[in-house]
């Protein structure tokens, strides 16, 4: 009918100019919104119990959307490179008191709640406390005991507890058993490469977490940089010793048969000397960036 | 010669039903016919027999599924074209909030009337289908029959030219029957065309100019109701008492109400049957002739068509 | 048009003859006097107590009012088939379908109105005089009958082509997805697959964003709104309600009334 044509010719004319014309104001809006609001993320309701007292029997359901918040929040801040993690420790906390198994909640916190700023908040006394109630609520779950070994090994650097906890998770069903080898390597050498590597390395292979897996790896290739630095000092110093002069570039310990190439860094940028005469990393190598911003904050950090 | 006041071609209406639509019911088939101009035409038929989609459809509340239709020699789907028409629903209902005169001030709204015209028309009007008094009653305290008159009088508010009513008795006493019917013949008479569709044929011939018969969505007749139906005499019917226990043969044919037989039998015998009947002591009580009345027609039709097990349709809705 | 406004008319006077409307208003009032009540309790922030509650108060009862008659609308008078007897005058579905929305939003507005003076004097009763800063409550409750409008709009297409109940459940649906708008937009999008984050970009500017609509925060603190964003809320309401509109004309002309 006439009438009803002429309505569907409009349509196909206001619907992609309309919303043309929503995506142009949206963004106006949204750039004048966020100049006259200021970032805050806000948990409204910060007391666990009352969290759990108003989700009547959606207990488990709110918990997922606090966790995936969780999860929203650290990515947004991690995106932002911003380091203020403050409402990670409140976030975690509700979503494992309306759901105390949800292990993976517990798991995320010990990383990120322990590992300093800016991969983490800082504050492993809180990622022990999360832990240790998640133990409460999942005692049989040794994967939980190898994280509160792992925050006791890397952040908190005593070895003497990490030992503990590698050592009672080893005794939970299903642990693997390197647990106990674990318990005894770290209890006898404290902090070593191989331990480190070796930790790292089974959160990277056994996380499923997108965030937790680029962190470990991360993690992963500057501890190979920091060893490989360690070595590379150590051939410079055997060079030094035969030619008595200290090696000015990388090829001087090839041409020496020290080294069989250019030493490359995990991401295939060719190791430097600096001007402390000690191994670095390439000024162009991604990972230089990363290691600065760890060790710039590791010195405001009490 | 004029355009005339209705023209309906082919007209074609399918619903589809069940699982996805998949399935059609087919509520209108083939629909063509005209309304010429002045006349009063009435459109009838059983229940559920496609007088109310044709009406819808020509008021453009629903769509035909093929065929067209015009109006004053305008199609269906222009919208200017309700200015000259006026239209009752089945079983009206309206607004339950306003009264009577709200209501009807409210459709004059949409013709292009003056604030005094309004309220002039809509008094003339409460008082032709004689709710005056209850014009300050707000709807939801009408009875049926009340909003089939309020019904009615915005149908011919605005001075349609064509006036088209679906079922406009039904619901109302004898008296509203009689003042409907008035109100129809007085359209008539100021050369309205009227289109109004029934199920009760007395209505139908009594005020029909031309008349329309459908059942089970096909049109089956269109005519003067006289010219429609074969108007010789089919017989003579002969009433009569016994005075006293009889076998006469005939008796076997006759139809027994009370103390009162009834027979039917050809022109041509009535003598001979008469006869008879004296000679078995009968009194008989009147004799008179049996003609082919519009509802025999459409008996026969709706007989028709259930005999040949032709699906008539289960509703219209 | 002007026989849209007839149309638009008539659905304010059912809105004021319907007795539900006084009581969701009155329940609106109390609510704000109530926030009087509690805003003596919380020492030093009475203004931001009252204010807040008494937004959420306007916010809320218009919501239930724009949702439930919104979707009643249209499927009222089908369901009724008082629309039969107005389709046959000369009115097209469209201009029906915009004398409907328009005397709907007319009613919000005259609810949102009324509401908005009670929240007025309730401030007046707290601080005894009302400063020009105030009037960011004012650009506050204009922004709720935005959003209400919009709401309206929504609830009348999905009324044109389903049943009213789930013509609510879509509307309070959307409604929802649209104050999540944001949080969709802030979604670390890096995580998901391509096409994934592809959809959710698209997604984030097609639905509704009610949450341009807030400033709640800023009016419970009494911080100027800018009026840029005024004028950027008020052109986003227009065009999406033309879209939603124009929307829903071509489905209800199209439509077979039973």
């Amino acid at each position: 009918m006439k009438s009803e044509k002429s309505i569907a010719w409009l349509l196909l004319f206001v619907v992609p100019l309309g919303f043309a014309g929503i995506w142009r104001m949206q963004r106006r809006i949204d750039a004048e919104r966020a100049s006259i609001t200021e970032e805050r993320d806000e948990v409204l309701l910060r007391s666990p119990k009352l969290v759990k007292a108003m989700s009547l029997e959606y207990a488990p359901l709110l918990a997922d959307i606090y966790w995936t918040r969780v999860v929203q929040y650290y990515g947004n801040k991690h995106l932002r490179g911003q380091a203020n993690l403050d409402l990670l420790w409140p976030l975690l906390d509700i979503s494992t008191a309306l759901d105390p198994n949800l292990v993976i909640a517990y798991r995320f916190g010990a990383m990120f709640l322990s590992q300093a700023a800016p991969g983490g908040a800082g504050r492993p006394d809180l990622a022990v406390q999360l832990i240790q109630r998640g133990i409460q609520a999942n005692p049989e779950y040794w994967r939980l005991y190898e994280d509160l070994g792992f925050v006791y090994y890397f952040d908190l650097k005593d070895y003497q507890k990490a030992s503990a906890a590698f050592l009672e998770g080893s005794k939970k069903p299903n642990a693997l058993v390197w647990m106990k080898i674990m318990a005894a390597k770290v209890a006898a050498e404290g902090e070593s490469f191989e331990t480190s590597l070796f930790l790292w390395k089974d959160i990277y292979d056994t996380s499923a977490d997108p965030s937790v897996k680029k962190n470990a790896l991360m993690h992963l290739q500057l501890l190979t940089v920091k060893e490989d630095c360690k070595q590379l000092d150590a051939l410079a110093d055997e060079y030094a010793k035969r030619y008595g002069k200290r090696p000015s570039r990388m090829s001087d310990l090839v041409q020496a048969g020290l080294v069989r190439g250019i030493p490359r860094d995990p991401l295939g940028f060719a190791y430097v000397f600096g001007a402390s005469e000690k191994t670095e990393l390439n000024l162009d190598s991604p990972l230089l960036e990363k290691q600065l911003m760890i060790e710039r904050f590791r010195k405001y950090v009490p | 010669m004029p355009d005339p006041a209705i023209e309906i071609e082919n007209l074609t209406k399918e619903y589809p039903f069940g699982f996805l639509h998949l399935k059609k019911r087919t509520s209108l088939e083939g629909l063509s016919m005209q309304v010429e101009m002045g006349d009063v035409f009435g459109f009838i038929g059983p229940n559920g027999a496609g007088k109310s989609t044709t009406i819808k459809l020509l008021m453009g509340l629903i769509f035909p599924t093929a065929g067209s239709a015009r109006i004053l020699g305008k199609p269906i789907s222009d919208v200017e074209m309700h200015r000259d028409i006026g239209y009752l629903p089945e079983q009206p209902y309206f607004y339950d909030y306003l009264t009577a005169a709200e209501v009807l001030d409210y459709f004059a709204r949409f013709h292009d009337l003056t604030a005094a015209d309004r309220k002039d028309r809509v008094d003339r009007m409460l008082k032709k289908v004689g709710l005056e008094t209850a014009r300050k009653i707000q709807l939801r305290k009408y009875s049926k029959g009340m909003l089939q008159r309020v019904g009615l009088a915005q149908a011919i508010l605005h001075d349609p030219k064509v006036v088209i009513l679906d079922e406009p008795m039904s619901g109302l006493d004898p008296v509203g029957r009689r003042e409907v019917r008035d109100i129809i013949l007085e359209l008539k008479k100021d050369g309205k065309t009227v289109m109004f569709s029934t199920h009760i044929l007395s209505d139908a011939e009594t005020l029909c100019d031309r008349v329309g018969v459908i059942v089970g969505g096909k049109l089956r007749g269109v005519g003067a109701p006289g010219t429609l139906v074969d108007m010789k005499t089919l017989g003579m019917e002969i009433l009569f008492e016994l005075t006293k226990p009889s076998n006469v043969p005939l008796l076997s044919s006759a139809t027994r109400t009370g103390e009162c037989y009834r027979l039917q039998v050809p022109e041509q015998e009535l003598y001979g049957a008469i006869e008879q009947l004296r000679g078995a002591g009968a009194r008989i009580l009147s004799v008179s002739q049996v003609k082919a009345t519009l509802e025999e027609f459409f008996m026969n039709l709706v007989e028709a068509d259930r005999a040949q097990g032709a699906a008539v349709e289960v509703s219209e809705q | 048009m002007r026989r849209a406004g007839v149309v638009a008319l008539n659905t304010f006077r059912e809105a004021v003859r319907d007795r539900v409307l006084y009581n969701l208003v009155f329940f609106a009032l109390l609510m704000i006097a109530a926030s009087v009540a509690v805003g003596q309790i919380s020492i030093g922030i009475e203004q931001t107590v009252i204010v807040s509650l008494g937004l959420s108060a306007i916010s809320v009862i218009g919501l239930l009012i724009s949702i439930f008659l919104g979707v009643a609308l249209v499927s009222k008078e089908m369901d009724k088939r008082t629309l039969y007897a107005l389709l046959a005058k000369p009115v097209r579905r469209s201009e029906f379908l915009l004398g409907k929305f328009a005397g709907l939003v007319l009613t919000l507005a005259v609810n949102t109105a009324a509401m908005a003076l009670g929240l007025l004097l309730a401030m007046l009763y707290v601080k005894h005089s009302l400063e020009r800063s105030d009037t960011v409550v004012l650009v506050a409750v204009y922004f709720i009958l935005l959003k209400l409008a919009l709401i309206v709009a929504l609830a009348l297409l999905f009324s044109c082509f389903t049943t009213p109940l789930l013509a609510i459940l879509f509307t309070v649906g959307l409604y929802i997805a649209g104050l999540y708008v944001q949080e969709l937009r802030n979604l670390p999008i890096e995580v998901m697959s391509p096409p994934m984050s592809a959809f959710t970009k698209w997604l984030s500017y097609l639905l509704p964003n009610f949450e341009n609509f807030n400033v709640m925060a800023m009016a419970a603190h009494g911080r100027v709104v800018p009026g840029a964003l005024i004028l950027q809320n008020t052109l986003y309401t227009v065009v999406y309600c033309t879209i939603v509109l124009t929307a829903a004309a071509a489905v209800f002309s199209r439509r077979n009334l039973k």
